[in-house]
């Protein structure tokens, strides 16, 4: 294998990584949506950050490999239409993504602040925190973006 | 660099398409499952968290990557007769059936698990599903590799 094989089989991997998280949030989303007690919020947050690792691990090694390869891949150039796409697809998604944890961690903070008052019972205030819509529409919105990504890294349209 | 992956007749992008999309949900699935039994410490609602995610997440995915699979191989034509098939795709097929053997015995014993947990007996079983699950998930990154860099 040569290093641009092994460059596209990480990139490759970053992506399985970044949708892996995404699909890892879906099921915390759900999950999160019946949530009303301080303890079994706070009790996600080892999952979360198993999630942020895998998008994280994934946004910068598809970015930063995805650029690399459009360099040093003789049939491809970095102004290509479908190059440009993802890369402003990939900027959307973080950004959309970014907001996504701050709309969820609204409830994680709040279950912290309920359980140092030493509430631990069902609030119903948490259990709004925890259902988000916009947080729902966010997250929806984030895997639109990666499902675009998808298609576009396939089907490279105008290349 | 492969040259396979440059010149890539339209004709192949949307079995492809469901291919790798099938298997990133696969292995969404497995990292949701794992981690949240993982993380479960004993607390049933994720240890059926983790269950519901390998049974309503990975196993669609498994489907919708095998299906996908076997249409862009034919696509291909690796599954001519006479035609020898390349080393990655040797291990992707490996990977794939295999690990589709040890998903569903993951969930057959998650399962029973998940109903013992309604007995109020042990999670025992459901320890089971989570050594799999991870067993799974390091079997399919190494089907990406595989699949993606394409070694001789």
């Amino acid at each position: 294998m040569s290093f641009d094989d092994w460059a596209l089989a990480v990139h490759v991997l970053s992506a399985f990584a970044y949708v892996g998280g995404v699909v890892l949030f879906w099921a915390l989303v759900v999950a999160v949506r019946r949530e009303d007690t301080p303890e079994g919020t706070i009790r996600m947050e080892p999952i979360v950050k198993v999630g942020n690792a895998a998008v994280g691990i994934g946004a910068v090694g598809t970015l930063v490999l995805g650029i690399w390869l459009a360099f040093s891949v003789g049939s491809y150039a970095i102004w290509d239409f479908w190059i440009i796409a993802a890369l402003v697809l990939w900027a959307v998604s973080a950004a959309l993504g970014q907001r996504t944890g701050a709309a969820y961690m609204q409830g994680m903070n709040k279950a912290k602040e309920l359980e140092k008052a030493g509430q631990a019972g069902p609030s119903s205030e948490l259990l709004v925190l925890n259902r988000t819509s916009s947080g729902v529409v966010l997250h929806s919105l984030v895997s639109v973006a990666a499902l675009l990504l998808l298609l576009d890294m396939i089907f490279k349209p105008w290349a | 660099m492969t040259v396979l992956a440059a010149i890539r007749p339209d004709s192949w992008n949307f079995p492809l398409f469901l291919h790798v999309l099938g298997a990133m949900i696969l292995v969404g699935g497995l990292l949701a499952g794992a981690s949240s039994l993982g993380f479960a410490r004993g607390d049933v609602r994720f240890l059926r968290l983790g269950y519901w995610s390998l049974l309503a997440v990975s196993l669609p995915g498994w489907v919708l990557m095998r299906a996908g699979g076997e249409w862009i191989a034919s696509k291909e034509g690796w599954t001519k007769k006479g035609v020898p098939s390349p080393t990655w795709l040797d291990i992707g097929f490996l990977l794939a059936d295999v690990g589709g053997l040890i998903l569903l015995l993951s969930l057959v014993a998650g399962g029973f698990g998940v109903y013992r947990l309604r007995a109020g007996k042990g999670a025992g079983l459901l320890q089971v599903t989570l050594v799999l699950s991870v067993v799974l998930l390091g079997a399919y990154l190494v089907a990406v590799w595989a699949m993606a860099g394409k070694p001789a």
